[in-house]
């Protein structure tokens, strides 16, 4: 009971851990390298979604202080109003990072179909076994 | 606050990453022009790199605020005596391996120079900007910006390169990936990214899990960067699939700024008694580098192509580097350090003089290498410079990081770790001279007249290139100089940026 107290509380860790086993599972079980891949996104995001979990809060709001500039009295800033926006921004950096390699992996993944036919990893094993050895 | 701004930092990096945007709009109205802005990037580059070591040992530490914002809140660029080294050394090597590559390319790769060396040049600014940067995140960002350019660089190879590529890019996301867990779980412990300001928040939080398993994170996903043993199954393919400037270039250089990231983080921003007391990874890592030592060098035994013979060397070599770390004292970090300099040149002029005979010969078995010498002597000469260096020998610069590095494991008390760095240099020795041996001795042992003649040399490239030979007697020289001036190294760059509280005797008993 305790156990499952805890693991509701730490909802967003249990959740992540359990995307990334998945990736996980797909890198490493899976013989087509195109699963490979898409295990490896998963497990990127699983990253992801956790780090922008890190700055959920409930009832808060977007960081932006409305009237700022609008003269007057200083307008008041209660920082635990407002949810914090930088792991969200840091994510954005890494999404377009995560983007970038699945862009250069698909074009390899293109390559290797070109040049070998396959993308099954056990029948390209065999046809590199081959060409090495002739 | 008296701190020392320069711009200097932001230089280095600078040069390479605009030339490399610059180059696909000049090579597409003007080819001829791609190879000499390379090289004046790259020379610019190491300039910069010069000028910041200068003023570093002045000044102290150097430090630019991008955008003029301040840290915490702002990125800072962080110059001191240890990231100096690496930019030093970043900076020399590829400048050398740009000189190098030119024929190489136009021989290995034709038609295809302006992205290689846009690609190139981006790998130097993603290098470069990941030894200067005092920001976990932006040490990410710059960690994937060598890790992606390095993909691209090994695909280009011909045959099974692209099969090794793709291992390559999963296991490198996995280990950015662990990365980019960890600096989530510090900056959700600390709320700051800045390494200084992390190194002062940290130190109350030591126990607390989210930090111990923001660290461990990191380890692991550093471990594989570097292709530390077990994790370095994406190494042997990646080095002997890629040409062979990238070959020389990403051996040189892209584990190191790993191994980098990894001391940084480990000693500097957290305090070494962290990995020392709270979790005991630095005698894990000590193990770790042992075996990865001693089974490198076997699989290296057991290869009979020469660029994967290399490449085993290489995990065999890092292994050497991490087991400098795991000993945790001033000596072990010392041999670390220098080890992981020296290993950068001598892996690079390994790595350069078998790109020569491929370009040369196109050979690549080292059995087919009988009585080379005689066609190419200088390519020979290189190669056994850096094998004395490889086993140990004086006057070369291996010879003092070995020297650290047994001090550190006697000093550590650890029998078993001054043996395995013994046997991996005997290992050494066996793997390399044996090369030697195909190399200077045409014969057979049974005397029969095998011909060296029999070495297909096409006639139209008797020798190879200045462009090739120059950066390869200009690195057998960096061992040679390493080797003579290493107390000079130590001095100047080491023992200015030693980690607060790593004293002698500590780490693994």
């Amino acid at each position: 009971m305790g156990l499952l107290e805890g693991a509701a509380g730490q909802l967003n860790t249990v959740g992540y851990i359990v995307l990334m086993m998945i990736g996980f599972y797909a890198m490493t079980g899976k013989s087509n390298l195109v699963k490979k891949l898409v295990g490896m996104n998963i497990f990127q995001w699983s990253i992801i979604l956790f780090v922008v979990s890190l700055s959920a809060k409930r009832d808060a709001s977007i960081p932006i202080v409305l009237d700022g500039h609008g003269g007057g009295a200083a307008p008041v800033l209660d920082a635990a109003r407002y949810a914090n926006p930088l792991p969200q921004v840091l994510m954005l950096t890494a999404i377009v990072v995560g983007v970038a390699i699945t862009g250069v992996a698909l074009a390899l993944l293109l390559r290797i179909h070109r040049q070998f036919g396959t993308l099954e990893e056990n029948e390209l094993l065999e046809r590199l076994d081959a060409s090495s050895g002739s | 606050m008296n701190v020392h701004q320069s711009p200097v930092p932001i230089l280095v990096v600078l040069a390479p990453l605009i030339t490399s945007f610059l180059l696909p709009v000049v090579g597409w109205r003007f080819r001829p022009a791609v190879f000499p802005l390379t090289l004046t990037a790259l020379a610019l580059s190491c300039a910069a790199a010069f000028e910041a070591a200068r003023q570093v040992a002045r000044d102290g530490p150097l430090h630019y605020y991008l955008g003029g914002w301040a840290p915490p809140w702002g990125i800072e660029f962080r110059i001191d005596a240890l990231g100096a080294l690496m930019l030093l050394m970043i900076t020399i090597i590829t400048l050398l391996v740009g000189i190098y590559s030119k024929r190489s390319v136009l021989h290995e790769i034709p038609s295809k120079e302006v992205p290689f060396y846009c690609v190139f040049l981006l790998l130097v600014a993603g290098l470069i900007g990941l030894v200067s940067t005092a920001d976990m995140f932006n040490a990410y960002v710059f960690l994937e910006i060598t890790s992606l350019t390095s993909y691209a660089l090994v695909s280009i190879g011909s045959g099974a390169a692209v099969v090794s590529a793709f291992r390559y890019v999963i296991l490198g996301t996995v280990g950015a990936a662990f990365y980019l867990l960890a600096v989530g779980y510090l900056y959700g412990a600390t709320g700051t990214l800045n390494m200084a300001d992390l190194a002062r928040l940290l130190p109350p939080l030591y126990e607390s899990p989210a930090v111990l398993v923001g660290f461990a994170f990191l380890v692991i996903g550093m471990s594989i960067k570097m292709a530390l043993f077990p994790m370095h199954t994406w190494l042997p393919g990646a080095y002997s699939h890629a040409p062979s400037a990238v070959s020389a270039l990403i051996a040189a250089t892209t584990t190191k700024a790993a191994a980098y990231l990894l001391i940084r983080v480990m000693f500097f921003v957290f305090e070494p008694r962290f990995s020392i007391e709270v979790i005991p990874v630095t005698t894990v890592l000590g193990w770790t580098g042992a075996l990865a030592m001693v089974l490198g060098s076997v699989m290296a035994l057991a290869q009979s192509d020469l660029k994967r013979m290399l490449a085993y060397s290489s995990v065999a070599q890092m292994g050497c580097i991490v087991l400098g770390i795991g000993l945790a004292n001033a000596a072990g970090y010392t041999g670390a350090l220098l080890h992981l300099v020296n290993h950068a040149f001598m892996k690079g002029g390994l790595f350069l003089v078998a790109g020569a005979i491929v370009y040369r010969t196109g050979l690549r078995r080292i059995h087919e290498l009988r009585g080379l010498s005689r066609h190419m002597p200088v390519a020979t000469s290189v190669f056994t410079v850096c094998t004395f260096a490889m086993i140990g020998i004086p006057p070369t610069g291996g010879f003092f990081s070995k020297f650290y590095l047994m001090l550190g494991a006697i000093e550590a008390g650890n029998w078993v770790f001054v043996a395995a760095i013994v046997l991996s240099s005997l290992l050494a020795l066996a793997y390399l001279a044996n090369v030697l041996r195909y190399l200077y001795f045409p014969r057979d042992e049974d005397g029969g007249e095998d011909e060296a003649a029999a070495i297909p040399i096409p006639p139209r490239r008797h020798t190879a290139p200045w462009t090739m030979l120059g950066p390869m007697i200009a690195v057998a020289a960096g061992i040679l100089l390493l080797g003579l001036f290493n107390g000079e190294v130590v001095d100047r760059f080491i023992v200015p940026a030693l980690p607060a509280g790593l004293d002698a005797g500590g780490g693994v008993r």
